[in-house]
């Protein structure tokens, strides 16, 4: 909403700048957006007036005028029709920016008569949409005279009100606040009840459910029609476009007190009553923005015997709107509820000043002050005779009051504020205080008890006024201050830094039927109100998004992606549904290199699949093959499985069908981590580690070749192995895998290197001999296995 | 009688022009082997007299030491110029590239993160969180948001499809909801707590994902915030104000960034105020800590006696304040990342440029950043 400091001044005794208000405006708690100075553009522009004009020698259309200006007699060419002796106009000199027309004025011949600056018309001055011809101003308006008091332009402070304070819609309710802060003295209510000379004639009706208040009067004889100059420059200073004068009317007053009122041509209602009542199935209504709107039940309407003529606290209608031959007009002044009004805004797509001032909540003790203020403006400026003021239907009930302790302000806010003091702010901003109990304005309904006093005490005292105290010390927790999960997420995000991965955070939701590629559709995941169709389904993995992001840098011209993302996944809608992932992904593309690396990539991010595991003190996995899901490779991937039903992580070569649906070129390879899988650390609390033992004996290194089944995981075969004799086996690798020549049809040859640490003595030919043969039964009895001659 | 002095001279001329240690060796074994020359002479030795032994032993064994040196030195020579050889030809260009490596990194947001909990970690916080999808009641009801209330279409909600009972999930639009499950689960040991005499303060920071329906150059529908809850029997606006000038001061690491609070309104804190920062605007981007603008950076209040009283605490009990930051919002501010869309574009560009190394993990000890 915006204002101007002559209007606040209606109401405020002050002698503040728009600095000074503004910034009291927002130590109350207004938040100012911008002052809007329209008179800074015309500063050079100044009131001028044209002595003698004759016909340009060169040009038909053209004039050139001797004008009397600040600057002294000038020639100045001029184009406009109306460029005549005697008027009087605005003169904008040589090296002036013009800012409707974009140009700078040099002194330049025009048609051979050079032209010492320019008469300007209201367009260009941008004080008025269009014009027609230059500005004419009152001769009574002296040459110098600056076109901002000309046009009595005034900076407009444009600011946002909080949903709580609907009274600072209204100057007056601003006034008030700034007051309290200490900015100036609220002036006296100037609106005083015009008594009735005759009856009110319209009978009002309501139907409590849609309108708890309605307040109406009857004013005959009025002369409509253009609004005053004062009226228009007030309504044009804030942004309003003038009607006429009864419209104005009721727009001043909207902005003056946060009262929005209707007028109605009398003479058009039908049946001799109007009322306010919900609407009916098949209703409709022409409002007064020309657009027809259907008014069902959920929508209060304003109805006379003709049916809904408007939509209650929204927007009139066309049928009964006052023109400027309108002679009786009816004044609605009533109370609409603020959740249907705004039900009804969003329905029907309409925001109106009148329909935001309602939903956010308008003094319900305001209708009668609000027509006897209209009644005063309406017979100031049209004339006429007002009926007496009719009210239908009960004021929703003021604010109750409640006990307040002043001690609360100190405990509350720490500020120490005599009590005193704190009665003289909540007076002064309308409570009424009595003892210990105060009653909340009618117009503050956002007050309930006494925290709410407290603000208002500490905003009005001036929160650069609040004490700054330590909080107490208390004791750290022991663990520190990360849960299990979130120092997780932390270990692996560093880890996965520092092998080389770079870190995406992509959004919680993807397109529906990419979420359907990876397992998640489920309907209770997808929103109603999705920002954009492709991000309308909580994602069921991160996978698609990252595979998204790879193929957007190769199409950047980027392929070598290795990407990856800690964050949740969804299984449902339930708060257990949600999972913590840690989701890879490499599109391996390396660069060439001159000493060609080579090796499967798919290994090397199994490595660090592996590596990540051991930083988060996992516990050893098993790999299980051939049971992935659709999304990856059938025979390049595998899943990491704690026991026969816990999987931990799967890992491989992502589907080219699922590559290709998501316009990504492969091949792409991922890892997915569920860290909420990952078993608590056994040991809790103490940290000391086993007791290492260091043998002095040199370990020894054996290989084994085998021949196995083709079909055999090479796993398979080092589990045995190790098991062989777990005190002198120290580990196991498999360091060749061969298939072909000499090695028979449907087998392969597996190479393993065994190292044995002899634990308190050498080891004899004898002993290794029979571990030998230990560690070739093992892997006879597991997999067949046959030591390669 | 060999002339000794000239055998040694011949010696010592092959000796000295060997090529190589084969050369050498044949030279050696030829002089010094069991039937080499000098070894024969050697051998005289034992038939002559002692008077000749006294002359001729000096200098036939003189003979055997000068050729052994001989040949221990030409040795070592050899033997230096062959490794020499050999290690010139090993020489490689080291103007090649070593193999190309990959520079991980982590996001910005996640970084800043980090520095937020080590600051807030260092003043007693802890960390709670709870889910992204939330129910209304936690998300709305519980933190004082009437039903229907307009402040409630302000946070352009995103919604799930309504569940049999009627019920619509939604993406929370704050972490707020988590200071509702934060003081349910407080108010649950609270009996057994008070039976104990312990007391019970809250001092949690919860970290996470929000939502809003919301798309333009400074709004994402995703982004981070941090919400902070402190919940004591004595704690007041004074040390809202403390806590957060301490946080500003040390995560934007200058000693004295001015700060001011100002009212504001939200439905869960009463009172309840923004908290700007001064700044400087003039050079296109935003300076912290200098200038003659305000910058908003954190929303904040005491909690609404409503909302401790839907989580069942007494509000003339129990008091306290809670405060929301935008994560990726301060990241910006700290690091000058410009657009905040930028963050969830996933660009490897702008990933390595804005992101962090791994070991560069924020802690009070050594400063954030």
């Amino acid at each position: 909403m915006k204002f101007t400091l002559s209007w606040l001044k209606d109401h405020l005794d002050t002698t503040a700048t728009v600095e000074q208000v503004v910034e009291a405006m927002t130590m109350a708690g207004l938040e100012v957006e911008h002052v809007e100075n329209p008179g800074e553009k015309l500063a050079k522009f100044t009131v001028a007036k044209i002595v003698e004009a004759v016909q340009h020698p060169n040009a038909d259309k053209l004039r050139v005028c001797q004008v009397e200006t600040k600057d002294g007699r000038l020639e100045i060419v001029c184009g406009a029709p109306n460029a005549r002796p005697g008027l009087t106009t605005i003169y904008a000199p040589i090296g002036a920016y013009v800012p409707g027309s974009g140009i700078t004025l040099e002194a330049r011949p025009v048609r051979g008569v050079v032209s010492n600056g320019m008469l300007c018309s209201a367009r260009e001055l941008e004080v008025a949409e269009e014009s027609d011809g230059i500005v004419e101003l009152p001769d009574s308006l002296a040459v110098g005279t600056s076109a901002v008091e000309a046009f009595g332009l005034e900076a407009a402070i444009d600011f946002e009100v909080t949903p709580n304070r609907p009274d600072w819609l209204g100057v007056r309710g601003i006034a008030r606040d700034l007051a309290a802060a200490g900015l100036g003295t609220l002036k006296p209510d100037p609106v005083a009840p015009t008594p009735g000379t005759f009856p009110n004639p319209v009978e009002i009706k309501v139907d409590g459910q849609a309108c708890p208040v309605f307040a109406g009067r009857l004013i005959r004889g009025v002369k409509n029609g253009p609004s005053p100059a004062w009226l228009q420059q007030r309504l044009t200073s804030v942004g309003l476009r003038p009607i006429n004068a009864l419209v104005d009317v009721t727009n001043l007053i909207s902005y003056d007190n946060c009262r929005p009122l209707h007028v109605y041509d009398a003479n058009k209602l039908t049946g001799g009553f109007i009322e306010a009542r919900l609407g009916r199935e098949g209703e409709r209504v022409e409002a007064l923005d020309g657009q027809t709107y259907d008014v069902g039940p959920d929508i209060c309407v304003i109805a006379d015997g003709s049916g809904a003529i408007g939509i209650g606290g929204v927007m009139g209608g066309e049928s009964t709107k006052v023109l400027d031959d309108t002679t009786d007009v009816f004044v609605e002044a009533a109370w609409f509820d603020p959740i249907r009004t705004a039900q009804t805004g969003r329905t029907l797509g309409i925001t109106s000043d009148a329909q935001y001032r309602f939903a956010r909540g308008v003094d319900p003790e305001s209708p009668v002050h609000g027509i006897e203020q209209a009644t005063q403006l309406i017979l100031q400026l049209c004339g006429g005779e007002p009926s007496e003021v009719r009210v239908a239907g009960q004021a929703p009930a003021p604010p109750a009051p409640f006990a307040f302790d002043r001690g609360y302000v100190r405990k509350l806010s720490g500020l120490d504020v005599p009590a005193a003091r704190i009665d003289e702010i909540l007076t002064k901003l309308g409570f009424k205080v009595d003892g210990d109990t105060v009653t909340p304005p009618s117009w503050r309904r956002d007050v309930e008890g006494k925290a709410d006093l407290v603000e208002e005490v500490a905003r009005i005292q001036g929160f650069d006024a609040l004490p700054v105290e330590p909080l107490p010390e208390i004791a750290r927790p022991p663990g520190g201050a990360l849960t299990l999960r979130q120092r997780r997420m932390r270990d692996a995000r560093r880890t996965m830094a520092a092998r080389g991965y770079a870190e995406a955070v992509t959004w919680s939701f993807m397109r529906r039927d990419w979420a359907g590629l990876f397992g998640g559709d489920q309907p209770e995941l997808v929103l109603t109100n999705p920002i954009a169709s492709d991000l309308s389904t909580m994602r069921p993995s991160a996978l698609g998004n990252l595979i998204e992001a790879a193929a957007r840098n190769a199409r950047k011209g980027f392929a070598d992606a290795a990407l990856f993302e800690v964050g949740p996944n969804f299984r449902g809608d339930q708060p257990a549904d949600q999972w913590t992932a840690v989701t890879a992904l490499l599109a391996p593309h390396p660069p060439k290199h001159w000493a060609k690396a080579a090796g499967d990539p798919l290994f090397a991010l199994k490595g660090d699949l592996m590596a990540l595991l051991e930083e988060l003190g996992a516990p050893a996995l098993q790999v299980v093959q051939g049971q992935n899901a659709g999304w990856w490779h059938p025979g390049r991937s595998a899943r990491l499985q704690l026991g026969p039903k816990v999987v931990v992580a799967e890992f491989g070569e992502l589907h080219p069908r699922v590559l290709k649906a998501l316009d990504a070129d492969g091949p792409m390879l991922a890892f997915e981590l569920n860290l909420d899988a990952l078993p608590e650390p056994k040991r809790k609390g103490v940290k000391t580690k086993p007791a290492l033992e260091l043998s002095a004996l040199m370990p020894l290194r054996r290989d084994f070749a085998f021949l196995v089944d083709a079909a055999t995981p090479a796993g398979d075969l080092v589990r045995p192995i190790q098991g062989a004799d777990k005190a002198l086996i120290d580990d196991v690798r498999v360091f060749d895998v061969y298939a072909g020549q000499g090695v028979p049809e449907g087998m392969k040859s597996v190479a393993v290197e065994v190292v044995v640490q002899p634990r308190d003595k050498t080891l004899t030919d004898a002993e290794i001999e029979a571990l030998s043969g230990r560690i070739v039964s093992a892997a006879e009895k597991a997999v067949g296995a046959k030591l390669r001659g | 009688m060999t002339d000794i002095s000239q055998l040694q001279t011949d010696l010592e001329g092959r000796i000295a022009a060997a090529a190589d240690l084969g050369a050498l060796e044949a030279i050696r074994v030829e002089a010094l082997g069991k039937t080499g020359t000098v070894s024969e002479l050697l051998k005289t030795l034992g038939r002559m007299t002692p008077d000749e032994r006294k002359v001729e032993g000096p200098r036939i064994n003189g003979l055997r030491d000068a050729v052994a040196a001989a040949v221990a030195a030409r040795k070592g020579a050899l033997e230096t110029a062959e490794l020499d050889a050999k290690l010139a030809s090993e020489r490689v260009d080291l103007s090649l590239p070593p193999p190309p490596q990959r520079r991980g990194r982590v996001h910005p947001t996640m970084q800043v993160l980090d520095e937020m909990i080590a600051v807030f970690a260092d003043m007693g916080f802890a960390l709670a969180e709870g889910p992204d999808i939330e129910d209304d009641f936690h998300n709305f009801t519980a933190l004082n948001f009437p039903p229907k209330h307009p402040a409630r279409e302000m946070h352009d909600t995103f919604w799930l499809p309504e569940d049999e009972k009627g019920e619509r999930k939604v993406l929370r639009t704050h972490t707020s909801p988590v200071q509702i499950r934060t003081m349910q689960r407080l108010n649950e040991k609270l009996p057994a707590w008070i039976a104990n005499g312990q007391e019970p303060p809250i001092r949690v920071i919860v970290p996470g994902r929000t939502y809003r329906s919301d798309s333009d150059a400074t709004h994402t529908p995703m982004f981070h915030q941090m919400e902070g809850l402190v919940i004591d029997r004595a704690i007041h606006m004074g040390h809202l104000k403390w806590t957060l000038d301490q946080f500003i001061a040390r995560f934007f690491e200058t000693p004295a960034v001015e700060s001011r609070f100002r009212p504001h309104h939200f439905p869960f804190t009463e009172p309840s105020a923004e908290m700007d920062v001064r700044c400087d605007r003039s050079g296109g981007d935003v300076k912290i800590g200098q200038g003659d603008d305000w910058m908003e950076v954190v929303g904040c209040g005491m909690v609404h006696p409503n909302v401790l009283r839907n989580c069942g605490l007494d509000p003339d009990v129990w008091q306290g304040f809670a405060f929301g930051f935008g994560i990726d919002r301060l990241g910006m501010l700290k690091y000058g990342m410009p657009d905040l869309r930028d963050m969830f574009a996933s660009d490897v560009r702008w990933l390595e440029h804005y992101g962090f190394s791994a070991f560069q993990a924020p802690n009070t000890s050594t400063g954030l950043s």
